[in-house]
């Protein structure tokens, strides 16, 4: 559901749909950046953003549980370690903490593969 | 015009005049009504007219909005006095020129205050405080005053003094004619009580003090009394009593009162039977009710006149609760009795400013009245009791003084009151009416009940009445009080438990689909794998996704994202053999190890990688996990105890292990920790568990819901020197009770705490089986006994589950590299975050 609209998008294989858990996550590698994707199953959805929490600089966010707030239902990720919770759309922290912010990337799945898109920074 | 409709007018839009329309659209639409007002404003609570002060508006004030005349199709004629009644014609002729027939008219003006005969009355700065007018101007003025005094020291000149302290005036004074504050409601030793406190709010009090001339050039400078005595003061607020606004009757030739107010009989009717008047105009059996729960009364009694029913006006209880901020003053029933017609108890503590007193009947089985100053907690029930003729306890000195010593009485309270007890006298709302609404409506919220019943929207002191009645009839009922889950599930914790049971529901989605909304969250996630495993057991690692952070790796997450390692020790027993192992495990991997506070070796610092590797190689050495990272079974701590200690009366150690072995693996609400004692000296620390066993001479005492943490408790006796075996059922019935009932994350004590009846409750529970359960929690938890797995050997034998312990999916050999240690003391440590 992607629209491609900037040239500089690449997008770049992931990984097999089979390695993300059912409403789970799960972390890739792409050079030397940790990207963290989720399966929102029961959503029918996936998302992938920065594996790094930013409140204590923790690679762990593929590890935390996913869920949905509010009356639209913001899809949601909650970090493992102190439970800071940011929106898997926009990557804005959703229990108040406004100065973190994580990075949230467009995903597409072609049949079982699963592709990131990734901006370049030139 | 005709109209098919009888009319009534309403000449008055006070509490009362709207109370009455109020009540009369709710029982009918069969009479046109039209309502005249003198006031600017609709009808508003002048019974909390002084939060006028404290930040609300007139609009908040308002009884009504004016949408809701309209949509009741009242006509409201606003700054807008009737200044005539022709009783011939049976019409009425306002200020504006409306001439309006009448088939009924109600006579609800209310009074003003009552201003004494005192020359310079008429000065500037001289206010009285009845309208949100009133208060309007006094606030103005106060701006420029620097001190003030209120003329009359009753319930509302109080009320008045407090106001002006609110409204910064440096000084206040209360100018009392009387010998005492209050003098209609309370005692003299009450009044001095009373003083005691309004002097430490910073108000001076004058008593037996009449004023002579309210002196000044145009606005008043100073009080001059008939003592020759003389008061500085910049502003004056007259509250002397009120005068019943009678004029317009007087002017009809309806009788009146010498003092003031329209006389009517037991139907609130006036010398002319199609003229009713309510409220504080009315002059019932000689008095003038100059509070609103009677004037709401007296509406209910026109309206059941005019509708042909026989509701009657008896008089009305005077009793009062002044809500005068830092101060409670309440009087009830008969405070003025005095012995020999009665006996009286009376309690004064003069530190805490603390003035109770009670008057009971001669014959010891009655409560009179009383009087409370300082301290009208207890105002709702005694009132009650008096109502109600309730018995009275043995003593009954501990009406006031509370029971001391021995067991807290946790008897009667509210639920032992009579249906047809009036709780709201506002309102005249009874228990039976708020129970009703509770069983039969469902309506379980304060909001609620204050919605279909109005009960607490008056003076709002029956509101902590109301919610105990409210708590007592859903438990009445068998309805739990509600805790919900999170946003996702309406439902509580133990609510959640019985459903899934019930209906078999195994996975995490099922129940969302089923129970709940959205797609869950960090809360209801972790609570209903909990659930999901206190109930079948299942391995957790298959719904990984929902587990808490720890108990997805089966591990508990460090700084730095490494976890720790940490296997099961039974009573902290353990073999040379096993300490060699995990020392070449804990070389082999560069982890960190520490004996913990819980009698057992942590590793700590190991990449999620190696976590199956590592406990390969302990489970092969026949560790297995020791579930540090669960809420549940912990560590069983034990004491040496009679096989090596010269005190020891049995063997702790074998006890420990056998309880640790029993329960390891059974998931509950919070962790679980125990401990065995091999005597009294307690070197296990059993009574900080949350199960302790200590040898006795005899046997075995068994303690439960004990913890340190934060908020340490100690564990209380459940039994004392029982066997092994009474020992080990009490342990099964306990445990099995407390995952099935308490919310997530409590601990035992915490759920102790707030259990119904505390320990004597809990007891009979486990001991006396009184709810019939205790075959059902023994077999449930020896099912959760039966089916114990060590999670981490299913995980290693399991390649599929093995390959979740990576942490790149798409290079699963390569390890975390910002993972970082710093040598520490010849070991490693996180680095610092
Ligand atoms: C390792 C250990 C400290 C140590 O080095 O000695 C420890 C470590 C942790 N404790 Fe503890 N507690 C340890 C003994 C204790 C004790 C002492 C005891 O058990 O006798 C207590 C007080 C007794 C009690 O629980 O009543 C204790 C009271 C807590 C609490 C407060 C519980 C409470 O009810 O207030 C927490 C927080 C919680 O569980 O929510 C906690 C939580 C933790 C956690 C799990 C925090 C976390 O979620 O990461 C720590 C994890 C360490 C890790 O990664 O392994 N730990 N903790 C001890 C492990 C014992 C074991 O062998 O399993
Ligand atoms: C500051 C303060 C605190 C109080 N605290 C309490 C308390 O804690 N508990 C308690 O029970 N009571 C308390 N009261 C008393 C309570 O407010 C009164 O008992 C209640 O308001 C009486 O209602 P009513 O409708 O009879 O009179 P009112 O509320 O006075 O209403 C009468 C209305 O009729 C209007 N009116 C008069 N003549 C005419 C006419 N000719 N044409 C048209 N309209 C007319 C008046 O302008 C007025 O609006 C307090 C009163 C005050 C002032
Ligand atoms: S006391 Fe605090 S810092 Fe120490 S182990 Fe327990 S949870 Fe960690
Ligand atoms: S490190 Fe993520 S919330 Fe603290």
């Amino acid at each position: 559901m992607e629209i491609e609209l900037a040239t500089d998008l690449k997008w770049i294989l992931a990984c097999s749909t089979l390695d993300v858990p059912e409403n789970g996550g799960a972390c890739i590698k792409h050079e030397d950046e940790q990207i963290a994707i989720f399966n929102f199953s029961r959503r029918n959805e996936w998302f992938a953003t920065q594996n790094l929490c930013p409140h204590k600089q923790q690679m762990v966010l593929s590890r935390g549980m996913i869920g949905s707030t509010g009356d639209t239902c913001e899809p949601k990720v909650a970090c493992p370690f102190h439970k800071k919770t940011f929106s898997l759309v926009t990557g804005e922290c959703l229990s108040g903490d406004e100065e973190y912010e994580i990075k949230t990337y467009p995903v597409k799945v072609i049949g079982d593969k699963v592709y990131v898109g990734i901006r370049s920074t030139t | 015009m005709t109209n098919e409709k009888e009319t009534i007018v309403v000449i008055g839009n006070g509490m009362v005049g709207y109370k009455f329309c109020e009540k009369l659209v709710a029982k009918t639409d069969a009479y046109q009504i039209v309502v005249f007002g003198d006031e600017p404003r609709p009808a508003y609570d002048r019974v909390h007219l002084s939060e006028y002060f404290n930040g609300k508006t007139g609009d908040d004030l308002l009884m009504n909005t004016l949408e809701w005349y309209s949509d009741k199709k009242i006509s409201l004629h606003l700054n807008d006095p009737v200044q005539e009644i022709d009783r011939h014609n049976k019409t009425v002729h306002s200020l504006k020129g409306i001439t309006q027939s009448y088939d009924y008219l109600i006579l609800a003006t209310g009074s003003s205050a009552f201003v004494p005969d005192i020359p310079g009355v008429e000065k500037e700065g001289v206010f009285v405080y009845r309208t949100i007018e009133d208060l309007e101007l006094i606030s103005a003025y106060s701006k420029k005053a620097k001190n003030g005094a209120v003329m009359g020291g009753g319930l509302l000149g109080l009320e008045a003094a407090k106001a002006l302290l609110d409204l910064g005036i440096q000084e206040t004074h209360v100018i009392e004619f009387a010998p005492r504050l209050m003098p209609r409601q309370i005692d003299s030793a009450g009044s001095n009580m009373l003083q005691m406190k309004l002097r430490a709010l910073g108000l001076q009090i004058h008593l037996n003090k009449s004023t002579a001339l309210i002196a000044g050039d145009g606005k008043i400078e100073a009080l001059n009394f008939t003592d020759d005595t003389t008061l500085p003061v910049d502003m004056l607020v007259i509250s002397a009593g009120i005068r019943p606004r009678d004029e317009l009757a007087k002017l009809a030739g309806l009788e009146v009162g010498t003092r003031g107010g329209i006389v009517v009989n037991e139907h609130m009717q006036t010398s002319d039977a199609n003229i009713f008047a309510i409220g504080e105009c009315a002059l019932h059996s000689g008095m003038i009710y100059g509070l609103v729960a009677p004037g709401y009364e007296m509406a209910e009694v026109a309206i059941s006149k005019i509708a042909g029913g026989d509701k009657q006006f008896t008089g009305f209880d005077m009793s009062t609760k002044l809500k005068l901020i830092g101060v409670d003053v309440a009087s009830f029933g008969d405070p003025f009795i005095n012995e020999p017609d009665c006996r009286t108890i009376a309690l004064e503590d003069t530190s805490k400013g603390i003035y109770k007193r009670i008057n009971i009947s001669k014959d010891g089985k009655e409560l009179l009245g009383g009087v409370l100053i300082g301290d009208a907690a207890d105002y709702n029930m005694l009132l009650q009791t008096v109502k109600n003729k309730l018995a009275l306890p043995p003593n009954p000195e501990d009406l006031i003084l509370g029971a001391r010593g021995g067991a807290v009485n946790e008897g009667a309270g509210v639920m032992s009151l009579p249906d047809d007890a009036l709780i709201c006298s506002c309102e005249s709302v009874t228990k039976g009416d708020i129970c009703c609404s509770v069983k039969e409506e469902g309506v379980t919220s304060l909001d609620g009940i204050k919605k279909c019943t109005k009960a607490g929207t008056g003076c709002g002191g029956c509101i902590p009445m109301v919610k105990d009645i409210i708590t007592g009839a859903m438990k009445e009922q068998g309805m739990y009080v509600k805790n919900v889950l999170c946003e996702h599930f309406d439902y509580s914790r133990q609510e959640l438990l019985d459903l899934i049971k019930m209906n078999n529901v195994r996975s995490y989605d099922e129940v969302l689909d089923h129970y709940g909304r959205g797609d869950g969250c960090e809360v209801c996630k972790p609570a209903v794998a909990s659930i999901l495993s206190s109930l079948w057991n299942d391995l957790i690692v298959k719904q990984q996704p929902i587990q808490d952070s720890n108990d997805r790796y089966l591990a508990n997450i460090q700084k730095g994202g490494t976890y720790s390692v940490v296997p099961r020790i039974p009573g902290g027993e353990i073999t040379p053999e096993k300490l060699i192992v995990i020392g070449q495990v804990a070389k082999k991997y560069n982890l960190y190890t520490k004996i913990t506070g819980g009698q057992r070796i942590d590793l700590f610092g190991a990449h999620v990688n190696d976590l199956p590797n590592i406990w390969e190689e302990l489970i092969d050495a026949g560790f297995e996990s020791g579930h540090a990272y669960g809420k549940s079974l912990r560590t069983v701590k034990s004491c040496v105890g009679s096989t090596w200690c010269r005190f020891g009366l049995h063997d702790s150690v074998s006890f420990a292990i056998e309880v640790e072995d029993r329960y390891k693996g059974i998931r509950s609400p919070h962790k679980l920790k125990g401990g065995v004692s091999g005597c009294i000296r307690e070197c296990a620390e059993a009574q900080a568990k949350d199960f302790g066993i200590i040898a006795t001479e005899k046997g075995w005492n068994l303690y439960i819901c004990g913890n340190g943490g934060s908020k340490p408790q100690h564990a209380q006796l459940l039994a004392a020197d029982i066997d092994k075996e009474t020992c080990i059922k009490y342990l099964d019935r306990f445990l099995m009770f407390y995952i099935k009932t308490a919310d997530p994350l409590a601990r035992t004590a915490t759920w102790l705490n707030k259990m119904e009846g505390g320990m004597s409750y809990l007891k009979n529970v486990i001991i006396n089986d009184s709810l019939g359960i205790c075959e059902q929690l023994e077999e449930e938890i020896q099912g959760l006994i039966d089916t114990y797995h060590c999670e981490w050997a299913e995980v290693v034998r399991n390649p599929e589950l093995r390959k979740r312990f990576s942490h790149f999916v798409n290079a699963p050999e390569e390890k975390d590299p910002t993972v970082a240690f710093a040598p520490m003391r010849e070991q490693v440590k996180a680095k610092e975050w």
